[in-house]
């Protein structure tokens, strides 16, 4: 048995390696640094994440803090909506009934070979258009209530706002439900065939074969895939803001411009949006564990 | 008591195709209660596809199969009922490896049944016992050896009190040391008078327990008799040479 626990030791090539990568980077900053011939001002740029009013002497919120908000509100929605999709769908795609199979095939194969940008265009032009006075989003946005009022501040935002995040955290969903529909129909799949039939000899009905059987079996394959695609929406939210969704990407778009300060906007923003999915990672791997460990 | 109220299984003119290849061409048989048959026959000669249409696993295409006065067709509430009668011991296991011991065994009472779980738990631990190991009941199947997997199998087919129990070559994946602890509790199970279907190579247990032999060759049954007649005098020139290149060594 190899032993995992051993000590990485670096020997000469490693040291290599590692100083000229080093040597390199250096060599790039400073060649950057030369020709680029740009002045350098993070000062600029912070007070759009968060500034010190002067009169109530508070910290305020401002367009990228808020931007952020709305990036990690897309998200968390986003990943339930096309969890819950990509499931439904996922039974679906390996259903008895043709039916239901040819739709989730077609779905998962209109969405996987459109490119993202132009799926977001046509959804939001053609669908959208349609589904949110069908849901009665508008109304709802406009409605006088101030509980209703509370309730969509705290949960989406600004109410003026609230049909355009609803369109973008959908087309997100549906988006990315597509693939987890994939990631969902490979995992059951590979459970082999002998326990859909000792399930089925003890008298367990389809659906009770598939809740106690393949469906917990299923879930441990489903996992890591599962995180990466999460991961992935994450960083596809981004695309939403070229339908007018106010998250990180859109105003960074708006404080560059508005400032000219783009290389340090969009830095930082790599910063934050890098933040973000490296807790997630985080969060998974450490799931994974917990799961692995309760195993045994 | 008739010959038609002992009649348990029927299968009359059953036949089954994958798609080019005919793996049953016309099957006939009844089985008695209390009967205990052994199926023994080369490869691909059709037994193991034969036992899987009787509780359903695999859908014949011709013919018509009986199983506790329940004729098998599409409707499914009769698949279910037929399930319940016929216990199923696969040559891999087939146990869920995602339960304990004890869980694989109250699953099938307690979701097709409706049995509560204590009364499912204290079953098991009854048929846990018989196949003698209810130390075990709390370790997960990889926990265990190969032989012992197979007796929870077959304890987890007795939990639901089948009144027929089908095994499919269920010492062919095991280590020879294992095989004899399965086939001793094969063996207690035919002596308490269960109506047993055995897929088998294992030609010293069909001496001891089978009252019907059954060789199979090409999809068809190419000779049926008591095992006397089978091994000492098989009519059959398929059979001569089957069991000559079975029993030589």
């Amino acid at each position: 048995m190899i032993r995992k626990n051993k000590k990485p030791r670096l020997n000469w090539i490693d040291f290599a390696v590692i100083s000229s990568v080093v040597g390199f980077l250096i060599f790039v900053v400073l060649r950057v640094d030369s020709v680029l011939n740009y002045s350098w001002n993070w000062n600029h740029v912070f007070p759009f994440v968060m500034y010190l009013d002067e009169d109530t002497g508070q910290w305020v919120s401002n367009l990228l803090l808020e931007g952020l908000i709305i990036t990690l509100r897309l998200a968390v929605y986003g990943i339930i909506i096309s969890a819950v999709i990509g499931v439904v769908m996922g039974l679906c795609r390996i259903s008895s009934n043709l039916f239901l199979r040819m739709v989730a095939r077609s779905y998962v194969e209109l969405v996987r070979n459109t490119p993202p940008l132009v799926f977001i265009f046509i959804f939001y032009f053609f669908l959208s258009t349609q589904l949110m006075p069908l849901l009665g989003i508008d109304e709802l946005a406009r409605s006088d209530s101030p509980a209703v009022k509370t309730m969509i501040w705290i949960l989406c935002g600004d109410p003026i706002l609230f049909s355009n995040f609803v369109s973008g955290l959908i087309c997100l969903s549906i988006f990315e439900g597509a693939y987890i529909t994939e990631i969902v129909r490979a995992g059951i799949q590979s459970i082999p065939r002998g326990q859909w039939e000792a399930g089925r000899a003890i008298g367990l009905s389809r659906i009770d074969v598939m809740r106690y059987v393949i469906l917990p079996q299923a879930v441990s394959k489903i996992a890591p895939p599962l995180a990466n695609q999460f991961i992935t929406l994450i960083k596809d939210s981004s695309i939403v803001s070229l339908i007018s969704i106010q998250e990180l990407t859109f105003m960074a778009v708006e404080v560059g411009v508005s400032t000219s300060r783009i290389f340090e906007v969009w830095i930082l923003v790599a910063v934050m949006y890098f933040v973000i999915c490296y807790s997630c990672v985080l969060f998974f791997n450490w799931l994974e564990r917990r799961a692995a460990r309760s195993k045994r | 008591m008739t010959d038609t109220d002992k009649r348990v299984i029927r299968l009359d003119n059953v036949s089954k195709s994958f798609g080019n290849f005919q793996a049953l061409k016309g099957v006939s048989f009844d089985i008695n209660h209390g009967q205990k048959v052994v199926v023994c026959g080369p490869s691909g000669s059709g037994k193991s596809t034969m036992i899987r249409c009787i509780n359903r696993l695999e859908e014949h295409d011709g013919g018509s199969i009986t199983v506790n006065g329940v004729e098998l067709t599409d409707d499914m509430a009769n698949i279910l009922a037929v399930r319940r009668e016929v216990g199923m011991v696969f040559q891999q296991f087939n146990l869920f490896p995602h339960l304990t011991v004890l869980d694989n065994l109250t699953l099938g009472p307690m979701r097709s049944r409706g049995a509560d779980k204590q009364q499912a738990q204290g079953t098991a631990m009854e048929y846990l016992e018989r196949v003698r190991i209810p130390d075990q009941a709390n370790k997960y199947p990889s926990q265990l050896s190969g032989g012992q997997q197979q007796r929870v199998a077959i304890a987890r087919s007795l939990c639901m009190k089948p009144k027929i129990m089908l095994f499919d070559e269920p010492t062919s994946a095991l280590d020879p040391e294992m095989i004899k602890e399965v086939l001793d509790v094969m063996i207690e199970l035919a002596e308490e008078g269960m109506t047993m279907i055995v897929v088998t190579h294992e030609m010293g247990f069909a001496k001891t327990v089978a009252d019907t032999m059954i060789f199979m060759d090409h999809g068809e049954i190419v000779e049926v008799a008591p095992p006397s007649e089978f091994f000492s005098s098989p009519r059959s020139e398929r059979t001569q040479l089957f069991l000559s290149q079975i029993l030589s060594h």
